[in-house]
């Protein structure tokens, strides 16, 4: 029977946070992922992916916070927990660190989501308010009579 | 020349009951959920593959007046309910076990995996009724 690669049970982990980063998960739970102790797991995975698995399952959870900021409308509390995150306090902490600024600074820095995201024109002619109808022909049967009347 | 395809749609009959399926239950990500209060509260939501950027699944929810008359509305419920409105293929290196995650999280599948000429195939439905279909090709 072929032997893996001891880099796979890594990998395996890796993916386990790419896949489940928006829920609890911890190190100890991608370490039981590849079937190594919590200790053991954090020294390989950081040898072989050049991070500690608790910095690679955080960045990817910032990184999507980030793109949520930008792409969406949702409060930064609300964000904080979509991405797997508990502590709002915790959360602006880290994404300082990653970003330099806040989260409300960091959105306030990029134009904001209706300009960023793709809401074609059809939806815009589709969804566009209408007018009051009925005042309307009743304004535009008051422009004809005026036209006859002139 | 088209260069690209972005976006597919399906219509949903709830927003939020869809988003929770497409990214709790099938793994999906959340990409945009904007509100635009100027069109009558119209949300903008999509999701989309982890690791596939460039395409999203607009989840959309079916309007009605004055978008769509009431009974324009009511047809296409009634058509997205029967699984006939549209449909949304899937890939995968592991069908089965693609199969067995996605049924231990509750996802409704209309057909096991089958062996086809082009490799193997399972069908599921999302909570609107759209057909869904993830393939193992060969």
């Amino acid at each position: 029977m072929p032997v893996a690669h001891p880099a796979s049970h890594l990998l395996r982990a890796k993916d386990l946070a790419d896949a489940r980063y928006r829920h609890p998960l911890d190190v100890k739970a991608l370490a039981v992922a590849a079937r190594l102790s919590p200790a053991h797991f954090s020294r390989e995975f950081r040898r072989e992916f050049g991070e500690s698995p608790h910095q690679y399952l955080l960045n990817r959870r910032l990184e999507r916070a980030a793109a949520l900021l930008r792409m969406t409308d949702r409060s930064v509390a609300d964000i904080c927990l979509t991405v797997g995150l508990r502590s709002v306090g915790s959360f602006t902490t880290s994404f300082g660190r990653m970003f330099g600024m806040t989260p409300t600074q960091y959105r306030a820095a990029h134009p904001p989501a209706l300009t960023r995201v793709y809401v074609p024109t059809c939806v815009l002619m589709g969804w566009a308010p209408r007018p009051d109808t009925a005042r309307l022909e009743k304004t535009e049967a008051q422009d004809l009579a005026s036209v006859a009347s002139g | 020349m088209l260069k690209q395809l972005t976006n597919a749609q399906v219509w949903v009959h709830d927003q939020d009951e869809a988003l929770d399926f497409y990214t709790e239950k099938l793994g999906l990500e959340l990409r945009e959920d904007v509100t635009v209060p100027e069109l009558g509260n119209f949300r903008w939501l999509s999701v989309g593959v982890p690791g596939q950027p460039d395409v999203a699944i607009t989840l959309m929810a079916i309007p009605g007046p004055p978008v769509f008359d009431a009974e324009t509305q009511a047809a296409i419920r009634t058509l997205v309910a029967k699984g006939v409105a549209s449909g949304l293929f899937f890939a995968t290196d592991d069908v089965h076990g693609t199969y067995e995650e996605l049924k231990s999280r509750g996802v409704e599948f209309s057909q096991e995996p089958t062996e086809q000429p082009y490799g193997v195939d399972a069908g599921f439905r999302d909570p609107s009724g759209n057909q869904m279909r993830v393939a193992q090709r060969s």
